[in-house]
């Protein structure tokens, strides 16, 4: 047990090199929040949600953080793991005396560390040019923190499970993205949530996305803002049921369908 | 003692019978190369042996165990280079030696081995700017650094100028010089001739010959062609005695026969005569 942590530890490391060091999972995976904060932020700057005087920047603050969750978990896993499969890493890996499940913990410790370097950066941002102010009690920050680990271990888990889907790794991006584009247009990142259609709100209301957005507008917009979510109530309760539930689900799928090779490869 | 012992083999994928029923031993310390042209089924027995694929029926043992059934410490045995090009390509050499080394518990020194295979000059370059023999070394690199028993080598030099190749065969020599054990597939036949023990031809799915470099395909015993030049004309004969034939090419032009050569077929043509039985070409 020791040696799966240490060896994981080990992987930690050398996935965030890798995840860096690469131009196309840096930009796409890490820096794109940032890069669409900036941009929303400057082009939507004054435009009011119907709340006081709550900005779309730092409604769009919330979302970007969610989508930073699904950006650095599901994302990067889905893309990365079918590519890893196609250039023989995992093929490496398999040939090694490493237990199974340190290839696990170097995901995870990877995808944990890129959000919380991304989350700080979004923070610094967010503050200093959107009007953003920091949680100022304890249970936002515990909130903050509970719905960040909830979301991002439902994601990795639904990340890994994913990876089985795109035959190729060249093709991975392009069934990757789109379903986190579909997911970011219907659960209130670049819309205000209660301006959707109904069944698009319905819809959204099955996936994480959603209630990570939900749970980051309770932890960065001021008190009363509930007025403006659906239902006027910011129902974190329903949020750690629906992750709760996609990460037992994701684990149950992952462990059940990962491969290690290619179909027709064994 | 044998390292590796395979035993009716069978794979079929479909209809195509890729491993049509192999019997072959590795004993231990032993270079054995598999020869055969691509498809012949080199590359899913080797993969049987390192765990990677299921045999149909037939039994395998590697260092006394059944691959699908070896752990963590069996694994720690083995040594694989693998036929890779394109993973851990954000990396520098010396991390991605440093951290395979992670991996044993007592792994050969990462700059010694990034010596061994020549890659000193590239040790801070990104695996991705190496060159395809630069490449190929990485990958030998990354197969011993755990001091294996037991080293599996996919086609290890191809891509490799003459002169590389010429160093890792030193290479290999040493490593079996410490009594590891190496299961070679190539499609070089000086390759071969040079580092293996015996070689095994496989041909569809089945081992045609197997015998020491010298002695395949009664390679010994075979005629062989005795060339010299007689009245500026370029002459060659085929013989079973070309000791007795010389002799009396001697005593009829009197003196040194000129342009004098006696040729045994080499390890290539065997190889290829052995496949043209099988009706491989």
């Amino acid at each position: 047990m020791s040696s799966t942590l240490a060896l994981g530890k080990r992987r930690v490391s050398l996935e965030l090199r890798q995840f860096f060091r690469d131009r196309e999972s840096a930009l796409f995976n890490f820096a794109l929040p940032m890069i669409l904060l900036v941009i929303f932020g400057s082009v939507f700057a004054d435009q009011e949600v119907g709340f006081e005087d709550v900005t779309f920047a730092q409604y769009f603050l919330a979302g970007m953080i969610a989508s930073g969750i699904l950006y650095t978990s599901f994302q990067n896993l889905a893309i990365a793991i079918p590519m890893e499969r196609d250039d023989a890493t995992l093929k490496r890996l398999q040939g090694l005396p490493m237990p199974k499940a340190s290839y696990f913990i170097g995901k995870a410790g990877m995808v944990f560390i890129a959000y919380v370097v991304q989350v700080i950066v979004l923070l610094i941002v967010g503050v200093l040019f959107y009007g953003v102010n920091l949680p100022d009690t304890a249970t936002k920050w515990f909130t903050f923190a509970w719905v960040s680990v909830l979301g991002l271990l439902s994601c990795t888990l639904l990340g890994i499970a994913f990876s089985v889907v795109p035959k190729q790794g060249k093709g991975a991006s392009a069934i990757v993205a789109p379903i986190v584009l579909v997911l970011q247009f219907t659960s209130g990142v670049f819309f205000v949530f209660n301006q959707l259609p109904s069944w698009m709100q319905t819809f959204a209301s099955l996936f994480p996305l959603k209630w990570l957005t939900q749970a980051m507008r309770y932890v960065f917009l001021p008190e009363g803002a509930e007025v403006i979510e659906v239902g006027g109530a910011w129902n974190l309760g329903m949020c750690a049921l629906v992750l709760g539930i996609w990460t037992i689900a994701g684990f149950f799928i992952a462990l059940k369908v990962f491969r290690w090779s290619a179909r027709g490869q064994d | 003692m044998n390292a590796i012992e395979v035993r009716d083999l069978y794979k079929k994928y479909g209809d195509v019978r890729a491993v049509d029923g192999v019997t072959f031993d590795v004993r231990a310390g032993e270079c054995l190369a598999l020869l055969g042209p691509n498809g012949a089924g080199k590359t899913t027995t080797t993969e049987i042996l390192e765990g990677y694929r299921h045999a149909d029926s037939g039994t395998v043992q590697v260092l006394g165990t059944d691959p699908q059934t070896g752990g963590l410490s069996w694994r720690a045995r083995l040594g694989i280079v693998l036929q890779a090009d394109r993973d851990l390509g954000e990396l520098t050499v010396r991390e991605s030696v440093r951290h395979f080394a992670g991996y044993f518990a007592n792994p050969r020194d990462p700059e010694e081995v990034i010596a061994a295979v020549g890659l000193e000059a590239k040790a801070s370059a990104r695996n991705s700017k190496l060159s395809g023999g630069q490449r190929r070394r990485l990958d030998v690199a990354l197969g011993i650094i755990g001091r294996p028993e037991m080293l599996f080598l996919d086609e290890p030099t191809t891509g490799f100028d003459p002169e590389a190749r010429r160093e890792f065969w030193t290479l290999i020599e040493q490593l079996k010089s410490e009594g590891t054990t190496i299961l070679l597939t190539t499609h070089y036949l000086d390759e071969a001739e040079r580092l293996a023990d015996r070689v095994a031809v496989i041909a569809r799915g089945r081992i045609v010959a197997c015998d020491t470099p010298s002695q395949i395909g009664n390679r010994s015993n075979a005629t062989a062609v005795v060339s010299w030049a007689e009245g500026g004309v370029e002459r060659s004969e085929s013989t079973s005695e070309p000791t007795a034939f010389v002799r009396a090419l001697a005593e009829r032009l009197g003196g040194e026969i000129p342009e004098l050569a006696v040729q045994r077929p080499t390890l290539e043509d065997t190889y290829l005569s052995l496949l043209a039985e099988e009706g491989e070409s």
